[in-house]
C-alpha cells in the first residue's frame, strides 16, 4: 500500500541522493569532456575513456578534442563547430565520429558550451558526448531507402521518356514543295504529357496533319493520346475530309468514356494539297487554339475558327472548318496551350494577344525559323511553362 | 540576376576609405567576419557577401555545374566588383576564398590593389614532396561522410524550428544558422574546396599579397603557409599566435590589426 512505510522510502531516497557528484560525473551515461579554449583536453570522465579505450594520462594535457575525431570530423570541427562555438557560446546536436585507441569509430552526437568567468571572458569548453551508434545505423537505413527511391525515380523518368517518344513521330516525312518543323517541350521529365502531332501522306497524293492536346497528364492521358493519334490516322484513310475525321474521333472517344476518366482533347486536323508554288490547307478544329498565319508580306494573323467544341465530351461535338491558302514565303503554325497559358508572374499568364504580338515580329519567316523563335520564347518563359507544349509549322519556301 | 541579392552583398564602414572585400570560406557565411568588421570599418569601406549556397545568398542561383570549380566563385567576386564599381579592392579571402582571390586577381589585376590570404591552402592533399596536410584517403573520407550526409547537424535543428511554429525564422536565427548549409551545396562546395589544386596560379599573382596564417592550424599547417609565401612574388607572411583555422574568430584583434596595417601600407 502506498505510503505505508514513509520513513523507509525517505531513507532509500536519501541514500540515492548521497550518490556523489564525482560518481555522477565519472560514470554518467554519456561522455564528459572539458577542454581549454585551444582545444587541449583538461578533464574527461570515465565513461568516455571506457568508450574510447584510453587511459586518462594519454588524453589530459596531451591531446585536443579534435585529435579524437575522424579526419572528416576534424575538418568539420574546424570549419563549422569551432566557429559556431565561438560565435554562439554553444553548439548542439552535431553528429561526428570519434576514433577509439584501437582505431575503431564511434558515431557520436556532441553538445558543447563555453563556460565563462565573472567578467564574461571565456574560460573553457564543456562538451557532452552521446553514443549514436544505433541512431547512425538507423540513418544509414534511411539513406539506403532514399537511394532506392532515387533509383526508382530515374526509372520512372526513363519510362516516361520512352512512352512519350512512342506518342510522337520520330521524324516527319519530307513533303515535296513544303518545309516542315516541329518542337516538343516537356514540362516534366517524370510525366507523359498529352500533346501530340503528326504529318502523313494520303492515298490521293495530298497530305494530312494534326496537332492536339489531351486533357490531363500521366498514364491515362498517354493512353488517350495513343488512341487519339491512331484513330486520327485510321479515320483519315477511310475519309480524309477534316470534319469527318474529327467527328469520327469524337465518336471513338465518346465510346471510350468509362471508369470515371474524362477522355477528351482539343485538336486541329488539316489536309494539305501542295501545288507548284502554293498550298491549300483545309482545317477542322475542335476547341483548339487558333493557328498562326505568318505571311511573306510581313503580317501575322490568327486563323480563327470559333465555335468548335472539345472532342470527346459531347455525343455530337461541333467541328468547324476553314481553308487557308499558303503562297511562297507564307508559314502556318499550330501550337498547344502550354505556350499561351505559361505563367509570366504571380497572377499573370502569357496570352494569345502576347503570342500574336510576338509572332508579328517574325515574318517573313520559314517554318524552321518560326519554330526556333518559339523555342527561344519557351526558353525565356522558363519555369512559367507549366504544361507540355507542341509546335508544328509548315511553310511554302520563298522563291 | 541581381548580383547584390544573389550574393547578399552588404557594404558598411567609411564610404571614402579604401575598399576591403571580405570573403568567407567553406563552412559558414559572412558572419564569420563579425568580430573584425568594427575595427576595419573605422577606416575602410567594407564589402561583405555570402557565396552562393551559403548564408542568405539566393539558393536559386546555385547550380552544381557553376559551383563545382572555383571559377564559378571567382566570377561571382568579379561580378560584385563590377556591379558596385569597385576599384583598388583589397580582397581578404579566408580559407578556400583565399584561392578565389588569387584567381580573381590573376584574371583582373586592374581591379585589385592587394590580396590578404587568411589561412590559405592551394592544395589540401599531399603530392610528392608537397605537404598539404591530408592524404587522398583523408579527403575521400570527408567527402564520403558528406555524401552520406551524417556529418553535421542532426535533427536537433527541427525542434528548434518547431518550437516557434509561427516564427520559424526565430528558431533558425538562434540555432547554428550561420553555418548551416544545404547538404547538397555543402557536398559540392567541399568537393570543390578540398580537391582543388591552385599551386600553379600562385606565381601569377602580381598585386602585393599578405599571407596570414595561424600558429596551430590543422587545415592549413605552417608548411602550407610557407609554400604560399614562397610562391607569390614579394608576398609578406604573418603568423598569428592563434589556434584553429579561423583567426578572425580566435584572434580577431590581431587579425583586424594585421589587415588594417596592410591596407594602410597601400597609401
Amino acid at each position: 500500500m502506498c505510503g505505508s512505510e514513509p520513513d523507509h522510502d525517505r531513507e532509500l531516497f536519501s541514500a540515492l541522493l548521497e550518490d556523489s557528484a564525482e560518481d555522477l560525473y565519472e560514470n554518467a551515461p554519456c561522455g564528459y569532456l572539458s577542454t581549454m579554449l585551444d582545444g587541449h583536453i583538461a578533464k574527461v570522465n570515465g565513461t568516455l575513456l571506457r568508450w574510447l579505450g584510453y587511459e586518462r594520462e594519454q588524453l589530459v594535457g596531451r591531446l585536443r578534442f579534435a585529435d579524437l575525431l575522424s579526419v572528416g570530423g576534424k575538418l568539420y570541427h574546424e570549419t563549422h563547430f569551432a566557429p559556431l562555438l565561438r560565435m554562439q557560446g554553444h553548439v548542439g546536436g552535431v553528429a561526428l565520429e570519434m576514433v577509439a585507441a584501437d582505431g575503431t569509430r564511434l558515431p557520436v552526437l556532441v553538445h558543447s558550451t563555453v563556460k565563462t568567468g565573472g567578467d564574461d571572458q571565456p574560460l573553457l569548453i564543456r562538451t557532452t558526448v552521446f553514443d549514436a551508434s544505433d541512431r547512425r545505423a538507423y540513418e544509414r537505413e534511411l539513406l539506403r531507402a532514399r537511394q532506392v527511391a532515387e533509383r526508382e525515380r530515374d526509372e520512372i523518368r526513363r519510362l516516361a521518356t520512352t512512352l512519350q517518344r512512342t506518342l510522337l513521330p520520330p521524324v516527319l516525312p519530307a513533303v515535296p514543295g513544303l518545309e516542315t518543323a516541329t518542337h516538343y517541350h516537356h514540362a516534366s521529365p517524370f510525366e507523359v504529357g498529352g500533346d501530340f502531332y503528326d504529318l502523313f501522306p494520303l492515298a490521293d497524293g495530298r497530305w494530312a496533319l494534326f496537332l492536339g492536346d489531351v486533357c490531363g497528364k500521366g498514364a491515362n492521358a498517354a493512353a488517350v493520346t495513343s488512341l487519339t493519334r491512331y484513330t486520327l490516322r485510321s479515320a483519315a484513310v477511310y475519309d480524309p475530309d477534316p470534319a469527318t475525321v474529327l467527328t469520327n474521333l469524337n465518336t471513338v472517344l465518346n465510346q471510350e468514356q468509362n471508369g470515371g476518366h474524362s477522355r477528351f482533347c482539343t485538336v486541329t486536323f488539316g489536309v494539305l494539297a501542295v501545288e507548284p508554288d502554293r498550298c491549300t490547307l483545309t482545317l477542322a478544329a475542335g476547341g483548339h487554339p487558333p493557328g498562326l498565319l505568318l505571311r511573306a508580306d510581313g503580317t501575322a494573323e490568327y486563323v480563327e475558327m470559333p465555335g468548335g467544341q472539345l472532342i470527346g465530351i459531347l455525343p455530337d461535338a461541333r467541328v468547324v472548318t476553314t481553308t487557308v491558302h499558303l503562297s511562297p514565303g507564307d508559314t502556318f503554325v499550330l501550337y498547344t496551350d502550354g505556350l499561351t497559358e505559361a505563367r509570366t508572374g504571380r497572377d499573370t499568364r502569357y496570352s494569345e494577344e502576347d503570342l500574336l504580338e510576338f509572332a508579328a515580329t517574325l515574318p517573313p519567316v520559314s517554318a524552321s525559323g518560326a519554330v526556333s523563335a518559339l523555342v527561344g520564347l519557351l526558353d525565356r518563359l522558363g519555369k512559367g511553362v507549366e504544361d507540355d507544349t507542341a509546335v508544328l509549322a509548315i511553310g511554302v519556301p520563298a522563291r | 540576376m541581381d548580383v547584390r541579392s544573389r550574393n547578399n552583398v552588404t557594404v558598411t564602414g567609411n564610404a571614402d576609405g579604401p575598399v576591403v572585400m571580405l570573403a568567407h570560406g567553406f563552412g559558414c557565411d559572412q558572419t564569420m567576419w563579425r568580430l573584425v568588421v568594427p575595427a576595419l570599418a573605422e577606416t575602410c569601406r567594407v564589402v561583405l557577401f555570402d557565396h552562393v549556397g551559403a548564408g542568405k545568398s539566393d539558393l536559386y542561383a546555385w547550380s552544381e555545374r557553376r559551383y563545382s570549380t572555383l571559377d564559378g566563385y571567382t566570377r561571382d567576386v568579379l561580378d560584385i566588383c563590377h556591379e558596385l564599381e569597385l576599384r583598388d579592392v583589397v580582397f581578404v579571402g579566408h580559407s578556400v576564398s583565399a584561392m578565389v582571390g588569387v584567381l580573381a586577381a590573376v584574371a583582373e589585376p586592374a581591379t585589385f590593389a592587394k590580396l590578404v590570404l587568411v589561412t590559405p591552402s592551394p592544395r589540401y592533399i599531399d603530392d610528392g614532396d608537397y605537404r598539404g596536410g591530408f592524404s587522398a584517403a583523408d579527403i575521400d573520407e570527408l567527402l564520403d561522410s558528406l555524401e552520406s550526409n551524417y556529418l553535421g547537424w542532426s535533427a536537433v535543428m527541427a525542434p528548434a524550428i518547431m518550437g516557434n511554429p509561427d516564427r520559424p525564422e526565430l528558431g533558425e536565427e538562434l540555432t547554428n544558422s550561420f553555418c548551416r548549409t544545404d547538404p547538397e551545396v555543402a557536398r559540392v562546395f567541399a568537393r570543390t574546396t578540398f580537391l582543388s589544386d591552385n599551386r600553379a596560379d600562385l606565381d601569377r599573382v602580381t598585386v602585393p599579397t599578405l599571407v596570414l596564417e595561424c600558429s596551430h592550424d590543422v587545415i592549413a599547417p605552417p608548411e602550407v603557409g610557407a609554400f604560399v609565401h614562397a610562391r607569390i612574388p614579394g608576398s609578406t607572411l604573418v603568423t598569428l599566435d592563434a589556434t584553429g583555422h579561423c583567426p578572425q574568430l580566435s584572434a580577431p584583434e590581431a587579425t583586424a590589426a594585421a589587415i588594417a596595417s596592410f591596407v594602410a601600407d597601400l597609401r
